[in-house]
């Protein structure tokens, strides 16, 4: 992309909630059961049935809001009317001019903070299916089937404001985004099963110029991969339809995986007109302040909140790690990294070893006996175990989970760090054998060495790495070290 | 929007454009007939909209209601055979209709 264009973008993410029933009927809410046995006169929207708006959905609404900093509101519900047969009423039932959340904020990984427009609640829609169209589209089907279990399901639909300005930080946003769906209860936040679905608004406009460009609105994001990729295309399109003097139409575009490429669905002209109007069937919705701070309240701490406190334990040793950090708070992970700091481990490797071996494993870590965790990266830390012996008995030690304690307990019940790590079956490589190994390494390279006599100091890593393999891993990498500066006298 | 708001003369253009919203056929005469009752409508809408509500809060509901609300409790759905018999096709357990032409939002 050419560096003087800059691309603003706004995400608009549909959840649904995690309620037991629907909206405003006591159907079940389920993903996956047989077509249309969760329905009921209200969802089919039968004459005389009456909706009665679902609690539970309003708490976690409430919830969401509440993680994104927004303004809890008085909200009013209205029909959104259009003709298509994912409804049977004819209308989907939403929040328009008064939503239930107003105004809020998300903090990104990477420090940049994205405004949220609103959170608002809506029914979700059944789901089509086409037949007799290239790969179930719509285009060339000569029939469709419904299936309206979903018809009725809780959704949020959360618009973000246009301060997004790149394909990655929009990946971020839905990735922070959906962490914060699962911490707050509110949401699976599963993409790939449609229980979070983005839709991206892709302007361009040159670089310093405040007002915003033509927009597109693309549809048919299923994986974060697809909306980072999504993105990234429609930025192109749209750069490359202004530098050869031709404008961008605005119109809502359908992201095609399989081509890599987006195409028009309709245009602005063909909007449609929703004739949005007040729900008589239900009355306002107005929480009281006593429920939204019962709600704040019984909330816990937020993955950004989580990635702050964890910071501030590593203190220096956090910088330059934020990809260590966002992993470990996301796997749910940084008691661990507690732990072992508490019990004296250099934030660094406890950080490491957390973010790398612990994450590798996150069910088998959850389970596992930190006191038997903090003892394997004690040994290492000491130089009984190398970072190679280490790595290997962490990763035993994850696959026993909750037998770990006895594991470590059975192996070294008593007896110094080296003695459990002999048992372990780790020992570490005495210092004499060390030394041998790397003389051996200097030998067997004269010219090498003569280079790193010169001030090619990078070369260390290239005598460590052959001592390392003489040695399967068993020699402590400080060691090599410290002997290669006594060589080089 | 054609035909939003209160104004009198609607035209038949704003009566042919909502007849297309609502999937409405309607014969040159009809719409013309329709365009006028339409516009009485909306003139009496425009009466209203003349009053000075500044100092009124809106009207969301004509029930002096709020929060409405039931647990979320799982009821029992109506059975399947049951609802499918009410379809006008069906196919696979699901509700058949014909080729959609155009998507939804």
């Amino acid at each position: 992309m050419s560096g003087t264009w800059e691309p603003v973008i706004g995400l608009e993410v549909h959840c649904e909630l995690k309620t037991a029933t629907k909206l405003f009927c006591g159907c079940r809410n389920a993903f996956g059961d047989e077509p249309n046995t969760n329905v009921c006169p209200v969802c089919l929207g039968l004459p005389g049935s009456l909706p009665v708006l679902n609690e539970g959905a309003v708490e976690l609404a409430m919830r969401i809001g509440t993680a994104l900093h927004c303004e809890i509101r008085p909200s009013v519900f209205h029909r959104k009317n259009y003709f298509y047969p994912d409804m049977p009423k004819d209308y989907q039932v939403s929040q328009y001019d008064a939503p239930i959340n107003v105004g809020g904020r998300l903090e990104l990984p990477d420090g940049s903070t994205v405004g949220i427009e609103r959170a608002h609640l809506e029914e979700d829609t059944g789901k089509t299916g086409h037949i007799g169209g290239e790969g179930g589209r719509i285009h060339g089907a000569a029939h469709s089937l419904v299936d309206y279990n979903r018809a009725g399901v809780p959704l949020v639909e959360i618009v973000s404001r246009p301060d997004i300005f790149s394909a990655a930080q929009a990946r971020l946003y839905a990735g922070e985004l959906r962490a914060i769906l699962v911490a707050s209860g509110s949401s699976d936040g599963r993409m790939e099963e449609g229980s979070m679905r983005v839709d991206a608004n892709v302007s361009v406009r040159p670089a310093g110029r405040a007002e915003l460009g033509t927009r597109c609105e693309i549809k048919n994001l299923n994986s974060l991969h697809s909306l980072a990729r999504a993105i990234e295309h429609e930025i192109g399109r749209q750069v490359a339809l202004i530098e050869s003097g031709e404008r961008v139409v605005q119109q809502t575009r359908h992201w095609d995986e399989d081509q890599g490429r987006t195409v028009t669905l309709r245009s602005k002209e063909e909007a449609f007109d929703y004739r949005y109007f007040p729900e008589p069937d239900l009355v306002p919705l107005s929480p009281s302040a006593d429920w939204v701070a019962d709600v704040a309240r019984s909330m816990g701490p937020m993955p950004a909140d989580r990635r702050r406190k964890l910071t501030e334990l590593l203190g220096e040793a956090a910088g330059g790690r934020t990809d260590q950090i966002v992993g470990v708070v996301e796997k749910d992970l940084e008691g661990l990294v507690e732990a072992a700091v508490a019990a004296g481990i250099g934030p660094a490797l406890a950080l490491a070893r957390t973010a790398n071996e612990a994450s590798a494993n996150p069910d088998g870590a959850r389970e596992v006996d930190p006191i038997s965790y903090v003892t394997i990266l004690r040994l290492e830390q000491e130089g009984l175990l190398s970072a190679t012996q280490a790595k290997s008995v962490l990763a035993t030690l994850l696959d026993h989970g909750k037998e770990s304690a006895a594991l470590v307990a059975k192996l070294g019940e008593k007896g110094t760090p080296a003695e459990i790590a002999a048992r372990l079956g780790f020992e570490a490589l005495g210092d004499d054998s060390t030394a041998r190994l790397v003389s051996d390494a200097v030998e067997a390279n004269p010219g090498e060495w003569a280079r790193y006599l010169e001030g090619e100091a990078k070369l260390a890593g290239f005598f460590t790495g052959i001592v390392m393999k003489a040695s399967k891993g068993k020699a402590n990498g400080k060691v090599v070290a410290a002997e290669l500066e006594r060589l080089k006298g | 929007m054609a035909g939003e708001g209160s104004r009198a003369g609607l035209t038949r253009e704003d009566a042919a454009y909502v007849a297309r919203l609502a999937r409405i056929e309607l014969t040159e005469e009809e719409l013309g007939t329709y365009a006028r009752q339409l516009a009485v409508v909306l003139d009496h809408a425009a009466e209203i909209a003349a009053l000075d509500t500044s100092g009124l809060v809106p009207t969301a509901h004509p029930l002096p209601l709020e929060n409405v609300l039931r647990p979320d409790v799982v009821r029992p759905s109506v059975d399947r055979e049951e609802v499918l018999a009410m379809a006008p096709a069906v196919e696979d357990q699901r509700f058949r209709v014909p080729r959609i032409l155009g998507e939804p939002s």
